[in-house]
């Protein structure tokens, strides 16, 4: 499904990933976890195609994201992104924020796209607030409408930047839950998250990220349970599992 | 002070000012129309441009926003005729307003472009929308909020300063009432009529203004 080899980023002198390789099977769930700074959050960016990349390859259902000749828009209509700041669209209701992109980019009728956005907002729980503006909902409201916004496009894959990192504590929980309710349906994903127990609980393996490289990536239960890296013992002692 | 007010002149004139009041009004807001487009234009140069382009962007807007309103008229009037280029008053005070205009909207519009995360355009980019359908879905319409008021203030700016039109020769409200004033002699009373009646245009301005905001901004 993802295959990245090799993949070198750098922000101007700044190397942020040296050397990455990574695949990602179809229905796999991925967390990636490490401390600030370690690329992480760039990892997605690459995948996505939103950060062009040094060396290094990145198949995504066998499309060369950054070769010269591959389409962007239409990489990113297989992968659904879901950011730290939940990027609602202040300036539409929840139901045209989801609406939108399977309107004007997939093209399909208007009827069919407000068909598809009331699905997946009653999939995460917002079936209620169709005619809100993103203002009037919460933090946890938001991030879930940006999930539904990705999933209005019928992605392949989901990638997920810190989805709850921004979010009030009392509101992790339910956007945790709806990620969750994709894992269980078989979505594959990509998870960069700071909740551990939740990363031990949903995720088929993890990885772990260390100055710019995977440290150690493995099983959820064996990674969390008998980390070898004494980096990754280090960083699992400061945080709590 | 042994004035006599004689204000019948006025009145049975009045038509013809209110005639004149029209054509300020179409001045003035085709020169906001011309000069959103062309501010919009603009600041999207002098944000993502380097070179020539943005060099001229700058210019203008520096120009613009930097010298008195009636120079730049002048330019497009007297300026350019001493080169041999020449247009009817009307169009004239079109272009210096339009000038004026854009320059000023285009520094509202990049404030209001810088007062969007960057984050807007990578979520929309990420659902697959392409750099167009980003701006003009996503981008536009929330600037267009933020410099909402501003461009209200800058079209009742138009509406005064094409007063100044009647130094060009053109026939809008305030040369139609120098016209009259000079015939009749009662220039006191025309001139205060005339303030009344750009007292009321701004005021019908600002009121459709406030109407048209109600309906659009409903977040």
């Amino acid at each position: 499904m993802i295959k990245i080899t090799n993949l070198h980023k750098q922000y101007g002198e700044l190397e942020v990933l040296k050397g990455i390789d990574l695949e990602v099977p179809k229905g796999e769930v991925l967390s990636v976890i490490g401390s600030s700074g370690s690329g992480k959050s760039t990892l997605l960016y690459c995948i996505n195609g939103l950060e062009p990349i040094q060396k290094g390859q990145i198949i995504v259902d066998d499309i060369d994201v950054h070769a010269s000749d591959t389409n962007l828009n239409s990489v990113r209509q297989n992968m659904g992104m879901v950011f730290q700041q939940w990027n609602s669209f202040p300036h539409l209701t929840v139901l045209e924020n989801v609406a939108l992109a399977p309107k004007i980019v997939s093209k399909l009728s208007k009827s069919d796209a407000l068909e598809i956005a009331e699905k997946q907002l009653r999939h995460v729980g917002l079936g209620d607030k169709l005619s809100q503006y993103p203002s009037a909902l919460s933090g946890g409201q938001q991030q879930r409408l940006a999930i539904a916004r990705a999933l209005a496009m019928e992605p392949k894959c989901m990638l997920f930047d810190e989805a709850t990192s921004a979010l009030d504590p009392e509101l992790v929980g339910e956007v945790l839950d709806t990620i969750r309710l994709l894992a269980d349906e078989g979505m594959t994903m990509i998870c960069v998250t700071h909740e551990m127990g939740f990363a031990r609980e949903v995720s088929d393996r993890v990885a772990f990220f260390h100055e710019g490289k995977i440290e150690e990536i493995n099983q959820a239960e064996k990674l969390f349970g008998s980390p070898k890296s004494k980096y990754l013992q280090k960083f699992l002692s400061k945080v709590k599992t | 002070m042994d004035y006599n007010f004689h204000w019948r002149p006025v009145f049975k004139t009045l038509p013809d000012l209110l005639q004149s009041a029209v054509l300020t009004l179409e001045v003035a807001i085709l020169s906001m129309i011309l000069g959103i487009l062309f501010g919009l234009a603009l600041s999207l140069i002098r944000i993502n441009m380097t070179g020539p382009l943005k060099w001229f962007a700058v210019s203008w807007i520096e120009l613009a926003r930097n010298t008195p309103a009636l120079l730049q008229l002048f330019f497009f009037g007297f300026g350019l005729g001493a080169f041999g280029i020449h247009f009817s008053p009307f169009l004239i005070v079109l272009m210096g307003l339009t000038f004026n205009n854009a320059g000023y909207l285009a520094e509202n519009f990049r404030g209001g472009f810088n007062a969007i995360p960057d984050t807007q355009i990578k979520a929309s980019l990420s659902l697959g929308m392409n750099s167009f359908q980003t701006y003009t879905r996503i981008i536009i319409p929330q600037v267009l909020r933020i410099v909402y008021h501003p461009m209200t203030n800058q079209m009742v700016w138009a509406v005064l300063m094409s007063s100044l039109g009647m130094l060009v020769g053109f026939r809008e409200l305030s040369g139609e009432t120098q016209f009259f004033a000079s015939k009749t002699y009662r220039i006191f009373e025309y001139f205060a009529v005339t303030a009344v009646i750009y007292y009321v245009l701004v005021k019908i301005i600002l009121g459709i203004s406030r109407l048209i905001a109600n309906r659009l901004f409903k977040y």
